[in-house]
């Protein structure tokens, strides 16, 4: 099999260069960081006041671990590391209680976004020669964006179609015989379930590859996407925190994802404990930013659950590879690719007077894509017979849970005392899509 | 007069309905008009029963959601063009329904039927000057 690369002498150096490169680029973070509020303190707790008190890659262990509430309370500069001057774009994702979290870029960290994203799609063996169909999320979501540069540095035709409006999908991917597409694997999913409706077959169109990532999914289903498309699939791993995608891709060989280490020191650790645990085991994520100047972070909790393959590849990257997420160390959900704490559903539907005190929140497969059923008790005392009233509350908590959790679920209207009670932790959400 | 109506809140549940109808039958209360407004996944029942407070009572001490609602029994010829004749009075006065529906049995030889109006007291006025009977709250339990 041909192998590309996109910077081969970063891809395949040698793991002695590796280590040494990852040391000094250590220390070059920690100086930066100690020029953000947050670390400032925090580092200094621990007696660390300068890159150089790093003398090993060992020693990153005296840093404390940041977690997902650092990122929030210290919302929204009191983790910039530059002056806001030297900023050329912010990305937020959606917080658990209403509090986004945010990550600041310089035009060099967008650089070496873009160029980590390169490498991944060079790595699948696409090319400049592949017209690509960007089908994620714009904006402040990190997918769109993320890919779109990469893609356009690799050469490619980028149609930035963005996720939803499956016709139009369909229209374009017909229209410019796309290649590749970037997609979240439900998504993937649906698209192909709407292909007799909209009068495509697989012959109309000229599709090779996808890359499928945003959501965990399973190697069942990346099988039955390649079988029904008839094209290869490669996994994506990437999270807001760590710029978003391009952290983590397949290579050719479709086994296990090359995580960047020049740009993301790895660490796998017992998510309980927080010792770290031996190569092969599973435990959490944890990354520190080697290449970071805005938003430096420094041993950052992921609460993604995987663990390492240290084996060498056959495609002579050097890069060690992450098994497939296997699920998350908190209650975060992911829903058609959107994370949600259920703590945010809470926050919306408890602030609404007609609301009563109990209220539940059911996902279940509605054909590929998810679907989200949040169901509310109503308050008596707020009841006064008319329906037009309990639609235009049922569309008002609808609108509501749009604004903050970006999904718009389904809501229904339940009497008082009739959603189950629970004695003790209440059992919220009620997950009956299938396990991976 | 108005007349208290009965809003009953119904979740999309099988026998719901029926939870209603068999605690009011069992406490002798009588329903004299009813209609189910529909939503996507909930209903509200809306009844106009002989003892309305002590059905109120009843229903909200079995955990029911429900509520008295002002309405007004008008009493309408039972001919052709008997309905038409109010609701053209009603439009000429811009005195908006809400809804309406129908009683189960007569009082005379004239049908009964339930309006809600958005402005009760001035649809109460025009038919008192238009010389149309509304039923009385001490009727209703005579029917």
């Amino acid at each position: 099999m041909e192998i590309k690369y996109f910077d081969k002498k970063a891809e395949t150096v040698e793991r002695v260069q590796l280590r040494k490169l990852q040391l000094a680029r250590l220390r070059k973070t920690v100086d930066s960081a100690l020029k953000a509020q947050f670390y400032k303190s925090r580092l200094k707790k621990c007696g660390i006041t300068s890159g150089k008190d790093i003398k090993s890659l060992e020693d990153i262990k005296k840093i404390p671990f940041t977690t997902k509430d650092d990122l929030r309370e210290t919302y929204p500069n009191g983790l910039l590391a530059v002056d806001l001057e030297e900023v050329v774009r912010i990305h937020t994702s959606s917080g658990t209680t209403g509090t986004p979290t945010v990550i600041h870029h310089t035009r060099d960290d967008l650089e070496s976004w873009t160029e980590l994203v390169a490498r991944c799609i060079v790595a699948s063996g696409a090319s400049r020669k592949d017209i690509f169909q960007n089908m994620i999320g714009y904006g402040l979501f990190t997918g769109g964006l993320g890919l779109h540069y990469g893609a356009e540095r690799v050469g490619m035709t980028v149609i930035p179609s963005a996720s939803g409006n499956t016709k139009r999908q369909l229209q374009l991917m017909k229209d410019f015989g796309t290649t590749v597409i970037h997609a979240t694997p439900s998504y993937a999913l649906h698209i192909h379930s709407q292909f007799a409706e909209n009068n495509v077959s697989l012959e109309d169109l000229k599709l090779k590859k996808a890359f499928l990532g945003a959501e965990p999914y399973s190697e069942n289903t990346r099988r039955k996407i390649e079988e029904i498309y008839k094209i290869d699939v490669y996994n994506s791993y990437g999270l807001s925190e760590m710029n978003g995608p391009g952290v983590s891709f397949e290579c050719v060989y479709k086994k296990d994802m090359h995580t960047w280490e020049d740009a993301f020191l790895m660490e796998i650790i017992n998510s309980k404990t927080g010792e770290l645990v031996k190569d092969g085991n599973q435990g959490e994520i944890v990354f520190t930013t080697l290449c970071r100047q805005a938003t430096p972070l420094l041993r950052y909790r992921t609460r993604d659950l995987s663990c390492v393959n240290p084996e060498p590849c056959k495609c002579k990257r050097t890069h060690r590879r992450i098994c497939r997420i296997t699920g998350r160390s908190d209650d975060m959900l992911i829903v058609n690719g959107v994370n949600v704490f259920p703590s945010q559903i809470e926050e919306v539907v408890m602030k609404i007077p007609e609301v009563g005190t109990n209220y539940q929140v059911y996902l279940e497969k509605e054909g590929a894509l998810d679907k989200m059923i949040v169901k509310v008790e109503i308050y008596s005392k707020m009841f006064k017979g008319d329906v037009a009233h309990l639609d235009r509350l049922k569309n008002r908590i609808r609108e509501e849970l749009h604004a903050s959790i970006i999904l718009r679920p389904h809501v229904e209207l339940h009497e008082p005392g009739s959603l189950p009670v629970f004695e003790g932790k209440a059992k919220r959400v009620v997950d009956s899509r299938p396990k991976l | 007069m108005k007349i208290a109506q009965i809003s009953v809140f119904l979740e999309n549940r099988k026998g719901r309905l029926y939870d209603v109808c068999a605690l009011l039958g069992k406490n002798k209360i009588n329903i004299r008009a009813l209609t189910v407004a529909e939503s996507e996944d909930f209903g509200v029942l809306r009844i106009v029963v002989d003892k309305p407070q002590e059905a109120l009572n009843l229903l909200r001490a079995n955990k029911f959601t429900a509520n008295f609602t002002d309405i007004v029994a008008v009493e309408v010829d039972d001919r052709p063009g008997g309905l038409a004749r109010i609701l053209k009075l009603l439009q000429s006065t811009n005195i908006n329904v809400e809804y309406m529906y129908g009683f189960v049995e007569k009082f005379s030889n004239k049908a009964l039927l339930v309006f809600r109006f958005e402005n009760i007291d001035k649809a109460l006025e025009v038919l008192k000057k238009n010389k149309i009977k509304v039923v009385r709250k001490d009727q209703i339990v005579k029917i």
